[in-house]
């Protein structure tokens, strides 16, 4: 049957239609509704990993088992799973082991914009691009007869206009290969110096074959259409590049962008008067084409920057793109904002008023960044406000223990801020941790950890005491506060700030998004009472706006967690008793 | 046939989602190629968000650039004028009057522009503007925003009516059906 699907729902459809039987990942846009399709299926068994590394271990545990296996991740995450990746590269499968890996150009939702098929070129692994989700379904399961036939892992390279956008698929049966029967061989998988020696020659003999075996693949094609202009292409863009020239241009479009078939490259460009390159972020198909010794045209007019699009590409060929028509007005940005009733807010109104310098990280919290906040001084990837505080401490003035936070949510600390505390504890800096704990996985979508007790499918599951594991670790100091409680949360901070020894602070409340939890009666403003000092706006609740010099709940967003309440000299605001 | 465009544009948490599957689900019934694009993620959070759908014959690209939407359809008044670029010439704006305040706004460092849908009709855009929230309410719930847009947009496409009743059967959950229904009634006629 005919249906319109997600690219991430079709690789979904993918695993199912290939037998993969276990999924193991961790959520980052754009990558999270593999797994979350993933898991309606009940033939195979998947799970939230607490990082990437280990889903991809784990992942590599079940293809030892004799079984199809799976993890996802975005590009970043695949930074995580390096470590695994490039070895699990020499010491090859038993059951076949695909890694979605989703790149976000443009970073919808991302810290940077790296082009995965580094990783792919580096570890020597085959990677699989697809175009749509039709593709995305058709290469998801190509991806495991190629990780069974030359005995890889094999990189599934998504990106958010892929994963993220919808196109007609027709579906396929459920065929799952035997169980493949488990048989040491420790001198393919036990990656010792001895061992490993004579793994690597067979790697580089496996990228010769998978380069052969690419030459003449269903994954790359050749359109012959007008030959003035040759466009070698993959992803995304071969859709923007169809929108502009249509049948107009020849294109060979690569479904595999590792290894590159060279005999094709050459032969396409030998059948056109001139050779365009048209990829998203890096010149890596580019510099390969170059390599071969064809004069190709590409980043000299294409950007290495954000994403593409149909009108990007017009312009950069010299034709004319569309334009529209704009309003005389100055439109007002809208930025994301930390939603009404969300139980960062609470603590970050302390540290911007505290003063501190905040090291941030990867979650919902990290808008804390923006204004009226603006209570955010650094933010890198997973798990980096616990490591880099301790450093910041150790080479920095000693002053800094004073007014020096880390804040890091719950499940970004399990993912990778446990080692940073670690160090803090070991090599003994004097940090305030503090850990947000909103009980869910927010930014990605809701996703359960192993803090809230609760697995993939919402069943009970094992639950992470982060107290006992904080206290286990050598931290003395640790107290929990509510942040809907600002004098609560103002003692805290100022206390262990001043403390001459670490500790953490764990800040407790539940994502107001969640469907559990229940929602106050909104607050009113009482007119009479209200001066119009604007107190209330330094929390930047979207629920409070100043309307004819006096503040003004909207009663449609408002879930009464009370912070701007506290926030008034007057006590202007008022409970409705209203229900939710 | 030629590819059509049209653009979902609101603020992020007001439900454009259902919008775009009940249109992919009419278009793809109504025997066309679809694509459908949509943003998840940080964006999500309170910000400005779009979603693209297209269909013809044969659709490439999944995303709507400057100058090609034959229709944007808005939650929000500001969001119209703010994707207005977007808009081909002679393209159809239906958007909900409804004002959601951004930050800048809130915060007092910029004004929420006054006069808008006479804005966008002086720089050329046709514009049909009608109060979704009220007739979402009259038909049982301010979630209905959506479905009253969709019963707006129907008027401009060369669909019959019972193709949209069938999709709305197939995305709307069994028990909102009805009220659904009213709504879309709502918005058509208004």
């Amino acid at each position: 049957m005919k249906q319109l699907m997600l690219g991430n729902k079709a690789v979904a459809r993918g695993l199912y239609e290939a037998g993969c039987c276990f999924v193991s990942s961790y959520p980052g846009t754009p990558s999270t509704e593999i797994t979350e399709e993933a898991v309606k299926y009940d033939e195979i068994y998947c799970e939230w990993a607490p990082n990437e590394k280990v889903a991809m271990e784990a992942a590599f545990g079940a293809s030892l088992a004799g079984r199809r296996s799976f993890c996802a991740m975005k590009h970043v995450g695949l930074n995580v799973a390096a470590d695994p990746l490039y070895t699990m590269s020499y010491t090859g499968v038993s059951g076949g082991v695909v890694i979605g890996v989703a790149d976000d150009p443009g970073m919808h939702s991302s810290q940077n914009e790296q082009d995965s098929r580094h990783h792919a070129i580096a570890s020597k692994i085959p990677m699989l691009s697809p175009s749509d989700s039709a593709e995305a379904l058709a290469f998801t399961k190509i991806a495991y007869e190629i990780s069974e036939k030359f005995d890889t892992p094999v990189l599934l390279q998504m990106c958010t206009r892929v994963s993220h956008s919808q196109s007609i698929v027709e579906t396929g049966e459920r065929v799952v290969p035997e169980r493949i029967k488990y048989e040491k061989n420790a001198a393919k998988y036990v990656m010792m110096p001895a061992f490993a020696k004579k793994r690597h020659p067979v790697i580089e003999q496996r990228t010769k074959d998978l380069a052969a075996w690419a030459e003449t693949a269903s994954v790359n094609r050749v359109e012959m259409g007008g030959t003035d202009l040759g466009i070698i292409t993959s992803s995304t863009s071969y859709q923007y590049v169809k929108e502009v020239f249509g049948n107009s241009v020849s294109i060979l479009k690569l479904g595999m962008v590792n290894p590159l078939p060279d005999q094709l490259i050459r032969d396409f460009a030998s059948k056109v008067k001139q050779v365009a390159v048209v990829e998203e972020m890096d010149p890596i198909i580019e510099n390969h084409v170059k390599e071969l010794g064809i004069e190709v045209t590409g980043k000299d007019i294409l950007p290495m920057v954000g994403e593409f699009s149909q009108n990007l590409i017009a312009k950069a060929f010299g034709k004319a793109g569309d334009t529209g028509a704009s309003v005389d007005a100055e439109i007002p940005m809208r930025p994301p904002v930390m939603c009404a009733g969300c139980p960062h807010r609470g603590l970050f109104y302390t540290l911007h008023k505290n003063k501190c310098t905040v090291m941030g990280d990867i979650g919902c919290y990290t808008l804390g960044a923006a204004a009226p906040l603006s209570a955010m001084d650094m933010t890198l990837c997973m798990g980096a406000s616990v490591s880099s505080i301790h450093g910041f401490l150790k080479a920095g003035e000693e002053e800094n223990a004073k007014h020096t936070v880390a804040v890091i949510g719950d499940s970004t600390f399990v993912h990778s801020g446990m080692t940073g505390l670690a160090n803090i504890a070991y090599n003994m800096s004097n940090a305030t941790v503090i850990i947000l704990d909103n009980s869910i996985t927010g930014m990605t979508g809701h996703q359960q950890n192993p803090t809230t007790g609760y697995n993939i499918k919402g069943d009970p599951a094992g639950k992470i005491d982060l107290e006992a594991l904080c206290r286990a670790m050598g931290i003395n100091r640790i107290r929990v506060v509510d942040p809907y409680d600002l004098a609560a949360c103002d003692k805290a901070v100022k206390e262990e700030l001043a403390a001459e020894e670490p500790s953490v602070i764990i800040s407790r409340r539940p994502c107001a998004l969640l469907k559990y939890v229940k929602h106050n009666p909104p607050l009113r403003v009482n007119k009479e009472k209200c001066i119009g000092c604007k107190s209330c706006m330094k929390i930047g609740c979207p629920a409070i706006a100043i309307k004819d010099g006096k503040a003004h709940v909207d009663d449609t967003l408002c879930v009464g967690c009370g912070v701007c309440e506290q926030m008034c000299p007057v006590d202007a605001f008022e409970h409705t008793g209203k229900e939710d | 046939m030629e590819t059509k465009n049209i653009m979902i544009v609101g603020v992020g948490g007001q439900g454009s989602l259902l919008a775009s599957k009940l249109l992919g689900q009419l278009l793809l019934d109504a025997g066309y190629d679809v694509k459908v694009s949509e943003v998840h993620g940080m964006s999500q959070r309170g910000g400005s968000v779009v979603t693209y759908v297209r269909y013809g014959s044969s659709v490439a690209s999944p995303i709507i650039d400057e100058g090609e939407a034959d229709y944007i359809v808005s939650f929000e008044l500001l969001e119209a004028a703010r994707w207005l670029p977007y808009l081909k010439k002679d393209g159809q704006i239906v958007t909900n009057i409804q004002q959601v305040d951004p930050m800048p706004v809130i915060t007092g460092a910029m004004e929420y522009p006054e006069h808008l849908v006479e804005k966008m009709k002086a720089a050329g855009a046709k514009v049909d503007a009608l109060d979704c929230l009220s007739l979402a309410e009259k038909a049982g719930s301010a979630k209905a925003v959506n479905i009253v847009l969709m019963g707006r947009l129907s008027h401009y496409f060369d669909l019959p009516e019972e193709a949209w009743q069938k999709a709305m059967e197939r995305i709307v959950p069994q028990k909102f059906l009805a009220m659904n229904k009213i709504a879309f009634d709502l918005g058509k006629n208004a």
